[in-house]
């Protein structure tokens, strides 16, 4: 446990105007792991997630303190570019939201396209990759050219996995990946984050509790904005050290 | 959706007392009695029109000018042609100015400058037609003298805040978390709005400009002392033009049968682009969905 980790959250806190949403929070996140954020509605873990890619710079009244570091780097540091900083940072919303004007192939490479990267073929390369990352690959690989709002809403959102891993994130966040999709649409993307965390570091924000023990190795249970507990997986589901993580994993509350 | 909600209603009223069903059928009575109340005008127009004007309205309205007052024979060439090349013109000022507003508007809402903005369209949306006109007349007329130019200007100007309306609109249909998505992948926030959620909005956007087309394309006011009028055909957009609407006016003011005719074909002409505007509008905006 001696690597350098890949993210620091360190004395975070985030307001929405003059009410905390997110308190003192300090975690960090080992490269390659999965790491799943979980607790009741709302209890901030959204919330802390979508600061790391600053996301609430485009929400009125939040302000997010203390520091975030990604690689090393303050999230949050002076001269610090938002844009830059968030092709670093791969994000899957909760509902599956492909670029609606777009064919499958242009909503797979659009984070390059429209940065101005031309070359065909290396956009060709980038698609398969990132489409066979994401499990979408034989399924999609004869309609490229089709509308994305065709395919199913499985498939949309594993089609957002691979537009996301196409930019190559070091860091990939997941709020609620699968709330909005069927038992076996959800068993394909729990079963891609074992092979994803090979290429990237994944942060996954989860209602379902049964989720975070089946995919994640690292576990954080946030309850009304404070991190309470952080810990492996196993032990938060087996051995909770604070009796509030306990009432939670047992299903007591929340 | 009216057939259907009716046929319930009366299907369930052979359940009710007498004096319910006979209130039930008087109120249904008066609802449509309200609603052709309302078409009613329309069809007048157009069977006012469609009578007095589509004896005129031949191979002659549309290849040749005007004849001399007196005279018989003639068409509107000259008016139609003028029209097209202003709405031309006007929709460049209208569109660019106004979608820009727009964007501005539904995508920059905690700008600084966004309540003013949205002032100006507001106060823009409710001036007067001729006033526009007086304004042309001020900045291009005074200076250049009447032309086709100042004339697509006053159109420009009565269609900027009927864009800006429509696009802020539809813009605000698109969806925020396809915007985030589009931040997310670390594209900036113009490129977000130029490629991702302007494509989305596009049918949307057409639409109003359509609708502010078939809105303007029948306005004499702007024109009076802009475009002027002439009675030849004429490109030239520094020099006097005519339109549609003066052609009705000055013809459905004159005191020879002939011209009101021609005003009358005109009219019928008009309202028939119109028509064809909102019907291609309503198209473009289902095939969207």
């Amino acid at each position: 446990m001696t690597a350098v980790p890949i993210l620091t959250a360190h004395d975070v806190n985030i307001f929405y105007g003059s009410k905390q949403a997110v308190k003192n929070v300090h975690l960090e996140v080992q490269r390659g792991s999965v790491n799943a954020l979980i607790g009741p509605s709302g209890c901030g873990k959204t919330t802390f997630l979508r600061a790391i890619n600053r996301m609430h710079d485009l929400t009125p009244g939040a302000r997010v303190t203390g520091k975030i570091l990604l690689d090393g780097e303050d999230v949050y540091g002076p001269g610090v570019d938002p844009v830059n900083m968030r092709r670093r940072v791969g994000m899957v919303f909760q509902k599956p939201n492909p670029f609606p004007t777009m064919s499958v192939f242009d909503n797979v490479v659009s984070g390059l396209k429209l940065a101005g990267i031309r070359d065909n073929k290396r956009l060709m390369e980038v698609a398969e990759r990132s489409l066979r990352g994401a499990a979408l690959w034989e399924e999609v690989k004869d309609r490229l050219k089709t509308p994305a709002t065709g395919l199913s809403g499985g498939q949309q959102q594993r089609l957002c996995i691979a537009r996301a891993l196409a930019v190559e994130p070091e860091i990939l966040l997941m709020d609620e990946p699968t709330s909005a999709l069927d038992p076996a649409s959800t068993a394909k993307i729990e079963d891609l984050m074992s092979e994803l965390k090979k290429v990237t570091t994944i942060i996954i924000v989860t209602h379902n509790m049964h989720q975070a023990a089946r995919v994640s190795g690292t576990t954080s249970f946030f309850l009304n904005g404070d991190l309470v507990e952080h810990g492996v997986t196993d032990q938060i589901f087996t051995s909770p050290r604070d009796e509030r993580t306990e009432a939670y994993v047992t299903g007591r509350f929340g | 959706m009216m057939s259907t909600a009716l046929s319930t209603v009366s299907r369930s009223s052979a359940k009710l007392s007498p004096a319910r069903r006979i209130r039930n059928t008087l109120m249904g009575g008066l609802i449509l009695l309200a609603t052709l109340a309302v078409v009613a005008p329309l069809i007048l127009i157009f069977l006012y029109l469609l009578r007095e004007g589509v004896g005129a309205l031949n191979l002659d309205f549309f290849t040749k000018t005007p004849a001399p007052e007196g005279e018989t024979g003639g068409g509107l060439l000259n008016a139609i042609l003028g029209s097209v090349t202003m709405l031309a013109m006007a929709s460049v000022i209208g569109v660019l100015v106004g979608v820009a507003g727009g964007i501005f508007l539904a995508e920059y809402p905690r700008h600084p400058l966004m309540p003013t903005i949205r002032m100006i369209s507001d106060v823009l949306a409710g001036i007067p037609a001729i006033v526009m006109g007086l304004v042309a007349y001020g900045l291009i007329v005074l200076v250049f003298g009447f032309s086709g130019l100042a004339g697509a200007l006053a159109l420009g100007f009565l269609m900027i805040p009927i864009v800006v309306r429509t696009t802020e609109e539809v813009l605000k249909l698109v969806p925020l978390n396809v915007r985030e998505a589009g931040l997310a992948l670390g594209l900036p926030q113009w490129l977000v709005i130029m490629r991702i959620v302007l494509p989305a909005a596009r049918g949307g956007i057409i639409t109003g400009v359509m609708l502010a087309l078939a809105r303007v394309a029948g306005e004499a006011a702007p024109l009076l002392f802009t475009a002027f009028g002439n009675p030849n055909v004429n490109f030239d957009p520094s020099k006097p033009m005519s339109a549609l609407p003066l052609e009705i006016y000055r013809g459905a003011t004159s005191a020879y049968d002939e011209n009101q005719r021609l005003a009358k074909a005109g009219a019928l002409l008009l309202i028939l682009l119109i028509f064809a505007t909102s019907m291609l509008a309503r198209y473009v905006t289902r095939q969207r969905k």
